[in-house]
């Protein structure tokens, strides 16, 4: 589909962010959610990789290293298909402003740097609405690498994209993988209108070009909570929260 | 015509195993990648129709002939997969997927068994019997008014089968043998999540002759083998017997 959920009528709008794993995209947010709810405005987070039913089958999947590049495409598809209907789209009917840590273009890039055909991923997604907003985290090659790797030195066999065979090594092999997915992420960038931070800065100058953006192109007061309760104000839920969703997210890969 | 037939059933002296010529294998799209089809060297034989249409029968007899024949086989179906079947089971009792996400998950189960059964198995020079093939999952999804563009795509990954027979019978006689087997007509093949009727049979015959209209609609692009499954178990396997003949000795079956 090559509409947005605004040009498609819906009273909600969705926000995704993109970026390679340790680019900071899920750090920006969360800082995100926190501004908005404190905002008193309906918003909502939503993950990627995350349908409870599709869940254990991706574990299984990634644990025994069963996927193909077409299986591994098609079952995160399915996820977000699951996700989509039953989630993201009740929720921007209802007028929230959804707050999505990826989106379709990690399927786009991931999935043809596995070899899959660009034409055959996009046209499984286009059911999928174009989001309103979509945030593209571009941080150094190297210095996401190392927020990774120094952080967390167990790397998984598909997050090092080792179903690659680009290198026996797996730090090697993640270097190159992550390197292409970047390529990747570049060439769509134009073709979506990323709106691209530097995520070479530090957090709190990111957050800020952010929100300025944000408080730009959307009319926020339109999204104001009418049942807010004055705990809701008070602390916002961290329920669904992991304080290290980089690294989370990144065992998603 | 009747000297090939003459391996159909093998004697207790010598006979001798016929060697199927090859033949030419290709995806519906782009396939997939890093598969050669020159290299499957085995047959792909499927088998479409509704529950209580005859399939596995047929295809039991089938395996019988063709082993005893000299042939390998290998046998795939849908929901089999290592990978998502106990899933994709569980999602269907529940009934709270969406017709879309269900798809995508049959989709998935279906890539599981091509990448990791069929095609290993057909580049070791295997038969392989498909109870129930793409075909299936097209008109489901279709009769559920999903995009057919869309699901073309999905399944460009899927190779072309030798040979599909379709098994055609009426529902009226869907009804009697489905009842007569389980005593009851399941949801799914009922097309209950439709809507079509709250009453079961009323919403089976509905479904069904929807299915149908869809499977003579495919006939047109696929070039399905349509038998008539109103006859005998015996009339039906000799017939199949014969295209599938005509399959191993590299000449198309009609």
């Amino acid at each position: 589909m090559d509409k947005t959920f605004a040009e498609l009528g819906y009273p909600g709008r969705l926000i995704a962010v993109e970026g390679l794993d340790g680019s900071g995209k899920s750090t920006q947010i969360y800082l995100l959610k926190r501004w908005m709810e404190w905002q008193g405005l309906k918003v909502f987070f939503s993950e990627w990789n995350s349908s409870d039913l599709v869940k254990s089958a991706t574990s299984k999947g990634k644990k025994r290293e069963l996927l193909t590049p077409t299986t591994f495409s098609l079952i995160h598809a399915t996820d977000f298909a699951d996700r989509y209907e039953r989630q993201l789209v009740p929720l921007l009917r209802a007028g929230y402003v959804v707050l999505c840590d990826r989106y379709i273009f990690t399927a786009f890039a991931r999935d043809t740097v596995r070899g899959c055909p660009m034409e055959w991923v996009r046209g499984i997604y286009n059911f999928a609405a174009l989001p309103d907003l979509v945030f593209f985290f571009k941080a150094d090659l190297h210095v996401s690498l190392n927020r990774i790797l120094e952080g967390r030195p167990m790397l998984k066999y598909f997050e090092a994209g080792m179903d690659l065979g680009l290198s026996a090594d797996p730090y090697e092999s993640f270097r190159i993988f992550q390197g292409r997915i970047l390529e990747q992420y570049l060439s769509m960038s134009t073709e979506f209108d990323f709106l691209v931070v530097n995520a070479n800065e530090p957090i709190e100058a990111q957050q800020n070009t952010v929100r300025e953006l944000i408080a730009n192109k959307l009319e926020l007061s339109r999204y104001v909570t009418h049942t807010v309760t004055p705990s809701a104000r008070k602390a916002p839920s961290t329920k669904t929260w992991k304080k290290d969703s980089d690294i989370e997210d990144h065992e998603a890969a | 015509m009747e000297k090939r037939f003459r391996h159909r059933r093998p004697r207790s002296r010598l006979s001798r195993v016929i060697v199927p010529r090859l033949s030419q294998h290709r995806f519906y799209g782009h396939g997939l990648p890093g598969v050669d089809p020159d290299k499957l060297v085995g047959k792909l034989i499927v088998v479409e129709g509704a529950d209580g249409s005859g399939r596995s029968t047929q295809i039991v007899q089938l395996v019988d002939w063709l082993e005893g024949s000299g042939h390998a086989t290998v046998q795939v179906g849908l929901k089999r997969s290592t990978l998502v079947s106990e899933e994709l089971e569980q999602a269907k009792q529940g009934n709270i997927l969406s017709h879309r996400t269900l798809s995508l998950f049959y989709a998935t189960d279906f890539a599981d068994q091509l990448e990791n059964t069929i095609l290993p198995a057909m580049k070791a020079g295997r038969m392989v019997l498909a109870d129930r093939y793409i075909y299936t999952l097209m008109a489901r999804d279709m009769a559920r008014g999903i995009d057919a563009a869309w699901i073309k795509n999905i399944y460009g990954i899927a190779l072309v089968p030798d040979v599909v027979f379709y098994l055609s019978v009426t529902a009226e006689t869907l009804v009697e043998r489905n009842i007569s087997k389980n005593a009851k007509l399941d949801y799914w093949e009922s097309g209950m999540d439709l809507g079509l009727s709250r009453d079961i049979f009323e919403s089976f015959m509905k479904y069904q002759s929807q299915i149908q209209t869809i499977f003579r609609k495919l006939q047109r692009t696929y070039k399905f083998s349509t038998l008539d499954g109103e006859r005998s178990v015996a009339q039906v396997q000799k017939e199949m017997r014969e295209k599938v003949s005509r399959v191993l000795s590299g000449s198309q079956p009609v």
